[in-house]
């Protein structure tokens, strides 16, 4: 046995039914490492996750914790070891401050409730992110409330920090501050498991690195000595194309224009949009980027018309007046959607594809007096599923049965059969595998160079420079200036998307 | 051997058929044990209770002449209940619906014309309409929640109709009965099938029956309401109206039950009286999930239950067995259903390995 290291995991199977989630998973990091857990969604990052934290039991296969076979039954169990973990949705309870949450989450880990704020600060301090300990979680930034879960880690005696997809909600400038934090981590002999699939952020950050695919270990690697497409090729294999070429486009007259839209919010925790003006021509793709809760989901309510305002002149498609409108109407000027919950709300999970292909496609000649033309829908969902290379076991499959990326081709494929004068789409690629992503992307660019307008909405980055041809951001319910995608460099999207909108004057094209 | 229950990576279609004929046969093995246990020749008695009411053609026509209220209001609770709008008011609507109809027949009393039935009926159904109108208003406009407040009214419903037959309604020849007049001829539904009670009231289910059918499988409308039910997020994402779907399914629901009422008064009982309902819009809430909200289900589930009504009253006739008896076959009925229902979601898994490798795994524990 190495005693180098400070985890093993070996020969680590788990079957749920009809799936292997892992199969024989080895998996060793050693001590002050900061180790890559890589792979696509689905590839069975996350069940390994559940096996070490002590949330699922593994049918086979021994962990061996600095030396020592252990036996992992409950998370408690696992902080007890020393292993810490951050999960990508935060647990944090809003109305309670952050020695509230730490002490909560904690329980008798936390120690005494008198010395507890006393050491979040010193511990947030010394790894350079600084916590007020009274502050309510409700006032934090996603940023921050990261921080306080990765403190609640550090407060315990921690020798393994798990960190799941930790960048994908923070700005690029709070993801240089997080590496730094690992770094100091790392000097002082903590090992770090950084599950991603940003590949650049795992050549940059990361030691060494454990490649899964469909639930096996597909190979290792040393991160700095490859390239992102070469570990990209490791995760999906040899036959998926991982990269397509993207052409900008200008875009001809406008069809989407909001002027100066406002509104109040509606619940506790909702953002109020702020004199919202954004344009959106035929044939361009305009991108939004932002870190979640900044008003997204506000926007596209307003836009998508399921927020509808009955005295609002806001917003126009084409030369109608939309505020007003119901998504109904709405889509029979032209809107398509895609939201970016796919299950129980772009599709209905119970229902299978026929059904879900009619969900909004009911314009599109399904529906004759009032009456399905049922040969007509089950056309549509063979046409989508075969057009759009949707692998399920045919139109009769529920929405539900399907992977993501499965259901998001589905979706997209439904959504674009409708010829759309303009679609809007947020996060379309949020957990779908490369292959899907490529596909996705494809579909949403030919659709441009036919004239549409369309507007994706997302945190990931990667995807907005891909297609995009203006970017901007949103940040508090603002919306900062559009730049032409390549002549805005990502130092300054990241400002905005922090909300400094202070360059926007001089150089924004005022949208 | 280890038996285990593993979940289906999809909804096995088979067992939603099956489950519901397994159900019923292991309801019929547990009578025949318990009936042994009370000492009675269990052939005989389960014969009393399930056969022997349908033995003949009129035993026929009763079960489907206490089954026809039933029906009728499960088809629409099983509508309301296929968009999520939890109406637990059917047995207050039919309640309006009757009294509705009361009202309207005692106008023709003594009149031959030919729109006295077709007025009562309309009577009714606008009674039952209004009545869950009024729900649907509370539920849209001041968002109440529809479980609390059907229930609710239907005590407000049966108090109007217990105040109804004690006043505006009474017979005021009737020496003070708490009876209406006795409607006249023409308002009375026809009889079907002679030497038989079973009314016009069959048609209407039968029409109920394949319309709710239709409705649900082939129209937009239909859909709607599925989507609303399973995914309301997914309705309001494709833009169809929460408001619109809510109201229709209640006044659709509401006009059913109404009618179910006015049937009943202008049917086998022939005026208003206090006890027109014996709980058929509660019954009809059973009916509606036993039938799996379809309406075939729907009608295979209410003359079940009808049926049991009935064998309870002959056992207790014929073999002298408690009226309890009957609570007992509804109970273990939705016992067995429910747990057989397992089977659509679960398989079952009879595993040796498994066994095996605990034992093998405990030896090695002994052994260390």
């Amino acid at each position: 046995m190495n005693n180098n290291n400070r985890l093993e995991m070996q020969a680590i199977t788990k079957e749920y039914p009809g799936c292997k989630a892992n199969d024989q998973v080895n998996l060793a990091i050693k001590h002050g490492e900061i180790h890559a857990l890589l792979g696509e969604n689905g590839a069975g990052k996350s069940t390994l996750m559940k096996i070490l934290y002590g949330v699922v039991k593994p049918d086979q296969g021994t962990i061996i914790w600095n030396g020592q076979p252990i036996n992992i039954s409950e998370p408690a169990a696992a902080r007890a070891l020393g292993i810490g973990m951050v999960f990508q949705h935060f647990s944090l309870f809003d109305t309670l401050t952050i020695a509230e949450n730490i002490a909560l989450a904690l329980g008798e880990q936390a120690g005494h409730p008198n010395t507890l704020s006393r050491r979040i600060k010193e511990t947030s301090n010394r790894y350079g992110m600084p916590l007020d300990p009274e502050r309510r979680i409700s006032t934090l930034s996603t940023g921050e409330r990261q921080r306080v879960e990765i403190v609640r880690c550090l407060l315990l005696d921690i020798q393994l920090l798990i960190l799941d997809e930790p960048t994908s909600v923070l700005t690029p400038q709070e993801v240089d501050a997080l590496f730094e934090t690992l770094h100091t981590l790392k000097s002082e002999g903590c090992s770090v498991l950084f599950i991603s699939h940003k590949l650049h952020e795992v050549t940059a950050l990361c030691d060494s690195a454990t490649i899964l695919r469909a639930g096996k270990v597909s190979g290792h690697c040393v991160p700095k000595q490859e390239t992102p497409a070469s570990i990209a090729r490791m995760m999906v294999g040899n036959d998926t194309p991982i990269s397509n070429e993207t052409r900008r486009a200008k875009g001809q007259e406008t069809f989407v224009k909001v002027s100066n839209l406002s509104t109040y919010p509606q619940g506790l925790f909702d953002v109020a949009l702020k004199s919202i003006n954004l344009t959106v021509k035929k044939g361009e793709i305009v991108g939004i980027a932002g870190v979640a809760g900044n008003g997204q989901e506000e926007l596209l309510k307003a836009l998508s018309g399921e927020a509808p305002e009955k005295n609002s002149h806001a917003i126009t498609f084409g030369e109608d007046i939309v505020d007003a409108m119901s998504p109904l109407e709405r889509r029979r000027l032209g809107l398509a959607f895609v939201p970016e919950d796919r299950l129980g709300r772009g599709a209905v999970p119970e229902m299978d594809l026929c059904e879900n292909a009619l969900l909004t496609s009911f314009d599109q000649g399904l529906v004759a007096k009032g009456l399905l033309n049922k040969p007509k829908i089950k056309a549509l969902a063979d046409k989508i599923i075969t057009k759009y290379k949707v692998k399920a076991s045919g139109n009769h499959s529920h929405a539900a049965s399907l992977s993501g990326g499965n259901l998001q081709k589905f979706i997209i494929g439904r959504e674009v059969e409708q010829q759309p004068k303009f679609l809007l789409m947020s996060h379309p690629t949020w957990g779908v595998d490369i292959g899907a992503q490529v596909a996705i992307h494809q579909a949403i660019l030919s659709l441009r160079d036919q004239g549409c307008a369309i507007l994706v909405i997302s945190e990931d980055l990667d995807e907005l420079y891909k297609i995009s041809d203006r970017l901007g951001a949103i940040c508090h319910g603002q919306l900062s200036a559009f730049l032409p995608t390549d002549d805005l460099p990502l130092p300054q999207l990241g400002r905005w998307m922090a909300g400094d909108f202070t360059e926007q004057a001089s150089q924004g094209e005022l949208a | 051997m280890i038996i285990k229950l593993e979940a289906r990576v999809q909804s096995s279609s088979v067992w939603t058929y099956l489950s519901p004929l397994l159900a019923v046969l292991l309801t019929l093995i547990t009578g025949y044990c318990l009936f042994s246990a009370l000492g009675q020749d269990p052939t005989q008695a389960i014969y009393t209770f399930f056969i022997a009411p349908i033995a003949d053609w009129y035993g026929v026509s009763e079960l489907l002449v206490k089954t026809l209220p039933i029906l009728l209001c499960a088809y629409g609770l099983a509508l309301c209940y296929r968009a999520a709008v939890w109406n637990i008011g059917a047995e207050g609507q039919l309640l309006i619906g009757g009294v509705c109809a009361s009202a309207m027949a005692l106008q023709f009393v003594d009149s031959t014309t030919f729109w006295a039935m077709p007025l009562t009926l309309l009577a009714g159904i606008a009674g039952g309409m209004a009545w869950a109108g009024l729900a649907a208003l509370m539920k849209l406009r001041l968002n109440t929640n529809e479980i609390l407040v059907t229930i609710m009214m239907n005590y407000i419903a049966l108090n109007i109709l217990l105040w109804a037959v004690h006043g505006p309604l009474k017979d005021p020849y009737g020496f003070n009965f708490p009876e209406s007049a006795l409607f006249g001829d023409s308002t009375i539904l026809p009889i079907l099938f002679e030497g038989t009670r079973l009314h016009l009231g069959l048609v209407f289910t039968l029409v109920a029956l394949v319309a709710s059918w239709l409705f649900i499988s082939k129209t937009f409308a239909g859909f709607k309401v599925q989507v609303l039910g399973l995914d309301s997020a997914a309705a309001k994402m494709a833009g169809y109206k929460k408001s619109t779907l809510t109201a229709m399914v209640l006044l659709v629901c509401g006009g059913l039950a109404g009618l179910a009422g006015a049937s009943e008064v202008a049917g086998p009982i022939g005026q208003l009286v206090p006890h027109i309902s014996p709980g058929f819009g509660y019954a009809a809430i059973i009916v509606a999930f036993l039938g799996r909200l379809h309406p075939v289900g729907i009608t295979l589930a209410g003359l079940l239950m009808g049926l049991i009504y009935m064998g309870g009253e002959m056992a207790q006739i014929q073999i002298g067995l408690p009226n309890a008896i009957t609570g007992i076959f509804q109970g273990l009925m939705l016992f067995f259903l429910l747990s057989c229902d397992v089977l659509i979601r679960y398989r079952l898994r009879f595993s040796m390995s498994s066994l095996l490798a605990e034992i093998s795994s405990a030896k090695t524990k002994v052994a260390e």
